[in-house]
């Protein structure tokens, strides 16, 4: 597919989305979420009947954020943190102080 | 009258006064949680030990002659479970949050604790606010007092319900396109979404952070200006934080409720209503109008013809920014982590995929297409573009209108299930309040009756430009006072009693 024709979405397309967004979703739900994800674009693709490039709104500038802001800094002075115990306090698993995470590396790596 | 049946205002000129102390206040409510909540489910946790020695210090501190520490001290509240707090789970109704005990409060819960109010616990919703029904909580969904085959709206359907069924009397939401304003609407309570910035984010877990507003619950618009005042207002640690006074909106109550609207402009949103908004519930809004009129507002159609595009940008823009701040959860630092995995990157999957339920799925997904290579400028970008039109619309309108109104939400509360397997169809609940969130103006939802074919409650919207909450509230005083002078009974205390166990 391409981004001319929005709003189709294969299953296969949502299977490569869930890796890269870290979810391990099962056959059922690719199922599922193919075809919900589908209709969903198809509503959602109408933001392109707007202020599409060329059209007479083509440059409206996007939004972001609804206020304006400009950068906000803090004074640079030293304030006290999450103590180590506090950090680690619910940790999934921690040792000697460090949280202890699985192995970083496949084993193809 | 009992305790619970009260007003937060009332509550608190009887605990202020000493004729009820705040640990009796406290008690009463938790003794209603204990006998409906069986059937509500309006709460994750309650935390009645901290509840009643927290009233207890209000009690001791007015006993001492020390002046109460806020309009409110003493009064319980219910906390939406998206918020941290330091002595409480904080679920976020999500599996990948089971039992979390944050290391640190939010800005939100700090104020309300040093308002002297009384937290009674954390209130049932949608996981990551991301629904509109409160059915996509990972801990069963909360019914709708006002018949409990249906649900309260979403994602705050715990916090409208917790006020309906009177386990409280005050409560906290977050909006990110109507989880305030919809369920009060749905359960015949007020809720509002202050201005963006105008309450502090810090400690308010993200859904999408351009978005989420926390704002104030309750039964009467006094009580929830006066909430407003407590919890709104500059936060340095929320960089987003509107460094501005919080408008008066408690003096603005006050003026509305004399009931003159008079001066007032009230602009009627021409797309906000027609084709899929149920006949009562438009009913019930044009009644609201003419009553507006009554009092002496001037009211005028105005037209924001780039609304019908809100659905859609809101749909490209909060996925988006719901894939980049879910990505938090990890399984690493704090959460839920599952055993099989060989890899980091494994058990991250795993994880997720055991911890997040589909809503959330289906919202991270879309959001990483959205975000994509190659559909970036087409969904992302082009949603950006609409947010400009929207806030150009409203700023259109504001020139003719000092407020906005149009219904809260389409329908009233609809029957449990009927649109859990239909994300779109569910989507469309939030029609009418996703604008005033993409341009980050105040909005709120006041109720305005029955719908006469399901004798269901109905919203109100009340729209105001930025920082502009004391016109809103004043309008949202004045339709309520009028309304319950015109009826027997506040619409409240209308609730059929739930069934009661001991």
């Amino acid at each position: 597919m391409s981004a001319d024709s929005p709003g189709t979405i294969s299953r296969d397309e949502v299977a490569h989305l869930a890796r890269l967004a870290r979810l391990a979703v099962t056959d059922r739900e690719l199922d599922l979420f193919a075809g919900q994800l589908d209709v969903i674009l198809g509503a959602v693709a109408r933001v392109g009947e707007v202020a599409r490039p060329g059209s007479d709104s083509g440059d409206i500038p996007p939004t972001s954020h609804a206020v304006p802001l400009v950068n906000v800094f803090r004074p640079d002075e030293r304030r006290p943190g999450l103590t180590q115990e506090q950090a680690l306090a619910c940790a999934p698993a921690a040792e000697d102080g460090r949280f202890r995470v699985p192995q970083i590396l496949g084993e193809e790596a | 009258m009992e305790l619970t049946r009260l007003s937060a205002a009332a509550l608190a000129e009887k605990i202020h006064s000493r004729e009820v102390s705040a640990v009796e206040a406290a008690q009463a409510h938790l003794d209603r949680i204990a006998a409906v909540d069986g059937t509500v489910h309006a709460f994750l946790h309650v935390a009645g030990e901290a509840a009643l020695e927290s009233a207890s210090l209000v009690d001791a501190a007015l006993d001492a002659g020390t002046p109460p520490a806020s309009p409110l001290a003493g009064v319980p509240l219910a906390l939406k479970d998206v918020f941290t707090t330091s002595d409480m789970p904080t679920t976020c109704g999500s599996k990948i949050l089971e039992g979390w005990r944050p290391p640190y409060d939010a800005t939100v819960t700090a104020r309300l604790r040093a308002a002297g109010i009384t937290i009674l616990g954390k209130t049932n919703m949608d996981e990551f606010a991301m629904g509109s029904s409160t059915e996509y909580s990972a801990y069963g969904p909360t019914r709708n007092p006002w018949d409990t085959t249906r649900i309260p709206g979403g994602s705050g359907g715990g916090s409208a319900a917790a006020l309906a069924a009177f386990e409280a009397p005050l409560a906290i939401g977050t909006d990110t396109g109507g989880s305030i304003r919809q369920p009060a609407a749905m359960t015949g309570t007020v809720g509002v979404k202050p201005t963006y910035g105008g309450v502090s984010r810090y400690g308010l877990v993200a859904c999408a952070s351009s978005l989420d507003q926390g704002g104030p619950c309750a039964r009467t618009v006094l009580d929830a200006a006066l909430l407003h005042e407590i919890i709104g207002g500059y936060d340095p640690l929320d960089s987003t934080s509107i460094n501005a006074p919080v408008p008066s909106v408690v003096e603005a109550v006050r003026a509305g409720a004399s009931g003159d609207l008079s001066g007032v402009r009230v602009g009627v949103v021409r797309e906000l209503g027609g084709e899929g908004y149920q006949p009562g519930v438009e009913r019930a809004y044009r009644a609201a109008v003419e009553r507006l009129e009554k009092l002496g507002a001037e009211v005028v159609e105005v037209s924001c013809p780039h609304f019908e595009y809100g659905l859609a940008a809101y749909y490209l823009i909060l996925p988006s920014e719901v894939s980049s701040n879910l990505a938090r959860f990890d399984a690493m630092r704090y959460g839920l982590r599952v055993a099989g995995g060989a890899s980091a990157e494994e058990v991250m999957a795993l994880t997720r995929e055991a911890g997040f339920g589909p809503e959330v799925k289906r919202r991270i997904i879309l959001g990483t297409y959205a975000l994509s290579s190659g559909y970036y400028d087409a969904y992302y970008g082009q949603a950006q573009k609409v947010r400009t039109l929207i806030a150009r619309d409203f700023a259109a309108a504001f020139e003719q209108a000092d407020v906005l109104v149009s219904p809260t939400a389409p329908t009233t509360a609809f029957p449990m299930g009927d649109k859990v397997d239909d994300p779109l169809a569910m989507y469309l609940n939030d029609l009418a309040t996703i604008p005033t969130n993409l341009a980050g103006i105040a909005a709120m939802s006041v109720p305005c009756g029955l719908a006469e074919e399901d004798g269901l409650p109905a919203g109100l919207q009340i729209m105001a430009p930025a920082l502009g909450e004391a016109q809103m509230y004043r309008v949202g005083a004045a339709y309520e006072a009028a309304r319950d002078a015109d009826d027997d009974t506040p619409l409240i205390q209308r609730v059929p009693a739930l069934e009661v166990s001991r």
